[in-house]
């Protein structure tokens, strides 16, 4: 879980980057939704390990400071500090294309978060870390499907 | 200011007024921040509660096996779905099931605490039995607590499980059905040619769980596996003289398109700019069939679905449909009739406030469809006209049409939203007439609470309420639905009541139900003033007398009726009023 927060505090910090850099309006209107989204399950988990008296981390105030990526354990499908460099720099459909092939790097290892959570002895054994992981996975593939058919019609670098 | 062509000047006037129209209807229309709903006081068992054309007849508190005291949004512990049969009511519940006593409305007795983890826990009575959806990994076949630790295990449970409650006290165990997906939901379905069967549609929506537990089980795309357990239902047969055999006799497709590929629906993501992301068609989460026309509506994660059922074990798809505003397509209500279907958009899972102010109200709302020549057409949309705060979780969610005779009337549980009571006669201009709601669990922190389900049975509103226990409210009377209206739905009783199993109602011929269909022609003009007064005089006269004069002077206001349908700017309603009184002639 508290994993998961860093892990979806990434993702709310690159669709901070579309606003100065892509005037795409599907892909601004892609990036509303896994802001809300994500932002949601944030506020979710963090309510969860206070429930269960553990500290919960709280990386969205920090958003738009340099943040790097270096502080941070690697998580599945996180971008490096190297991505997230590039990604700032980009502009147009230079950014686009970068944005949407991390964001399904994102969103893959959210996946494999969930696959390796199901797949670990005792785990997912309440109601809430059933559902939250559940929804991860259904909302995660549907996005990755989108957001490969918007790769898909970018034209070739 | 700079001069401007006069097409440009018109068409700049056009556009400031067309946004000003729209913001103006947006404004119209957004919900309401003013409404007493929208700033009651937090609390559990002392939560503000208001209400309006309704009355609380009695709230009965969760027992003590079923909520978390340290911790009442605790997702394990949520009552979720209702059913009905004699005078007992089953009460779902993540952590297992309850059955009340309702005998005495106001002083509901536990008949049966059955704790048995694993959720969703939506249930389905039928003669003896009792059937149970089982979903989540935890879920056990011993139905102990404590979860199954190993990812591959013999105790898992996941699937329908189905009781004996010949001895309601003690329910048992008789066999336990296991599904790939688990079962989310589950729908039971009469057979119209064989008594001796029921069928279980078996709804599951999570993670499909590893071949290695199941054989068979695969979570995989099509395209990797065409046999995956995805895109599919699973229909449990139950031979009701052995309900031991149950078993998955189909598995159906019903998501296929005409050259077989099984994914044939919603592919998932946003319908352009600006709308909604639905959610892929892989799944059914409600599948509400209606027996008595042959037909069911699945509301199937991202399109609403309408199966031909006269043959249960094999349903096929006969129209579907989709909307933009749609995030997951939840469940479904057929009008009595059956030519309008409800859809509702579970908006956030349930889990999320989506009812806030600056929520659309065309998103987590309920979608009106007109059924005709096997195709839906958007008619209408209806959600909650009043905003609640962020602390409460607050979709569309299940509900029950209310039988008034001669309008569409459905009473709906909103989560935190509470229930809310409306008239979708016209689909265009769906209209609130009653609620009741509290305010939220928490003030300052989101824990799920509310109504799952509020269902219209035997002359009450029941809600189960996820994180308090079981409220049953009374309609009264206003402007809006009358003492008459309301008598004439209290006549109609079912003694069982599966809520996604809808039943036909029809009216028995009483002077109460003329008077409802007269209310509703003085309410809505259907009829001249002066001539629905005479009516009513009539029919206070006919009940004065009795016998041969009573018949008589009933048979000479159905005559009478059937000339003022001529004329009438209701006749259809005038139809229904005369034939209601030439049977009372009979």
């Amino acid at each position: 879980m508290q994993g998961m927060i860093h892990h979806h505090a990434q993702a709310v910090e690159m669709v901070a980057l579309i606003a100065a850099r892509s005037t795409d309006v599907v892909l601004r209107s892609l990036g509303e939704r896994i802001d809300v989204s994500q932002r949601d399950e944030i506020a979710m988990m963090q309510q969860w390990l206070h429930q269960h008296g553990q500290e919960a981390p709280d990386p969205l105030p920090h958003i738009g400071m340099d943040m790097g990526g270096h502080t941070m354990p690697a998580m599945p499908g996180m971008l490096t500090a190297a991505q997230m460099t590039a990604l700032k720099a980009a502009r147009g459909r230079a950014f686009d294309r970068l944005f949407l092939e991390g964001m399904i790097q994102h969103h893959e290892g959210a996946l494999e978060m969930v696959r390796v959570l199901f797949a670990t002895t005792g785990a997912a054994q309440s109601t809430a870390i059933f559902r939250f992981a559940s929804d991860v996975d259904a909302d995660q593939r549907a996005e990755i499907a989108r957001m490969r058919a918007m790769l898909a019609t970018l034209s070739p670098k | 200011m700079p001069p401007v062509s006069s097409s440009r000047a018109t068409r700049t006037v056009a556009l400031a007024l067309s946004v000003f129209v729209v913001a103006a209807r947006a404004f119209a229309q957004g919900a309401s921040t003013t409404d007493p709903r929208a700033t009651l006081k937090a609390g559990w068992k002392d939560a503000g509660e208001a209400s309006w054309n309704l009355q609380v007849v009695s709230s009965t508190w969760k027992p003590e096996a079923m909520y978390d005291a340290k911790n009442l949004g605790n997702f394990s512990f949520m009552n979720s779905d209702l059913a009905f049969a004699g005078k007992h009511v089953f009460q779902g519940n993540f952590n297992g099931f309850q059955i009340w006593d309702a005998s005495d409305l106001k002083h509901l007795k536990l008949t049966t605490l059955y704790p048995c983890p694993g959720g969703q826990g939506d249930l389905s009575v039928w003669g003896n039995l009792l059937f149970m959806s089982v979903e989540e990994t935890r879920g056990r076949v011993d139905c102990a607590s404590g979860g199954v630790k190993d990812t591959v295990s013999a105790e898992r449970f996941r699937g329908i499980r189905i009781f004996d409650i010949t001895d309601i006290e003690h329910p048992k165990v008789i066999t336990q059905v296991q599904t790939c997906r688990g079962s989310h939901t589950h729908t039971l379905v009469e057979d119209p040619k064989d008594k001796g069967v029921v069928y279980i549609y078996v709804q599951g929506t999570s993670v499909v769980r590893s071949p290695s537990e199941m054989a068979g089980c695969s979570g995989a795309m099509p395209d990797k596996d065409p046999n995956t357990s995805l895109f599919r239902i699973e229909i449990i047969r139950v031979p009701l003289a052995h309900p031991a055999e149950a078993k998955i006799v189909n598995a159906p497709r019903i998501f296929a398109d005409s050259a077989g590929a099984i994914a044939g629906l919603w592919k998932g993501g946003e319908h352009g700019a600006g709308t909604q992301a639905t959610a892929r068609t892989d799944q059914c989460h409600d599948i509400t069939v209606y027996p008595a026309i042959g037909l069911a509506a699945g509301a199937c994660s991202g399109n609403g679905i309408i199966l031909d059922i006269k043959d249960p074990a094999n349903p096929q798809r006969i129209a579907e449909v989709m909307d933009p505003n749609f995030a997951y397509w939840h469940s479904a209500n057929f009008s009595n009739d059956g030519s309008k279907v409800l859809f509702t958009d579970e908006w956030g899972g349930g889990v999320a406030p989506r009812c806030r102010a600056s929520d659309k109200l065309t998103w987590g709302a309920d979608a009106i469809f007109t059924l005709q020549d096997r195709a839906l057409a958007l008619s209408g949309y209806y959600k909650l006209p009043v905003a609640q705060t962020n602390t409460e979780n607050c979709v569309a969610h299940n509900g029950a049409i209310i039988p008034v005779p001669g309008r569409d009337i459905m009473v709906q549980g909103w989560y935190q939203g509470g229930v809310s009571v409306f008239d979708f006669t016209d689909p265009a201009h769906v209209q609130e007439i009653a609620y009741f709601d509290r305010g939220p669990l928490n003030a300052d922190t989101l824990h799920i609470g509310g109504s799952w389900s509020a269902y219209w049975h035997n002359g009450y509103i029941w809600s189960s309420e996820i994180a308090r226990g079981l409220d049953i409210l009374e309609l009264t009377p206003s402007a809006l639905l009358t003492a008459n209206e309301i008598a004439a739905a209290q006549l109609v009783q079912h003694d069982v009541n599966n809520p996604q199993n809808q039943m036909q109602n029809t009216w028995p011929a009483q002077p109460v139900v003329a008077r409802a269909y007269l209310d509703q022609l003085v309410r809505g003009h259907g009829l001249d003033a002066a001539r629905a007064t005479a009516i009513g005089a009539a029919l206070d006269a006919a009940e004065a007398a009795s016998g041969a004069a009573r018949q008589g002077a009933y048979a000479a206001l159905a005559k009478a009726l059937v000339a003022d349908e001529k004329g009438a700017a209701d006749p259809a309603r005038v139809k229904a009023l005369a034939e209601v009184v030439g049977a009372m002639a009979k």
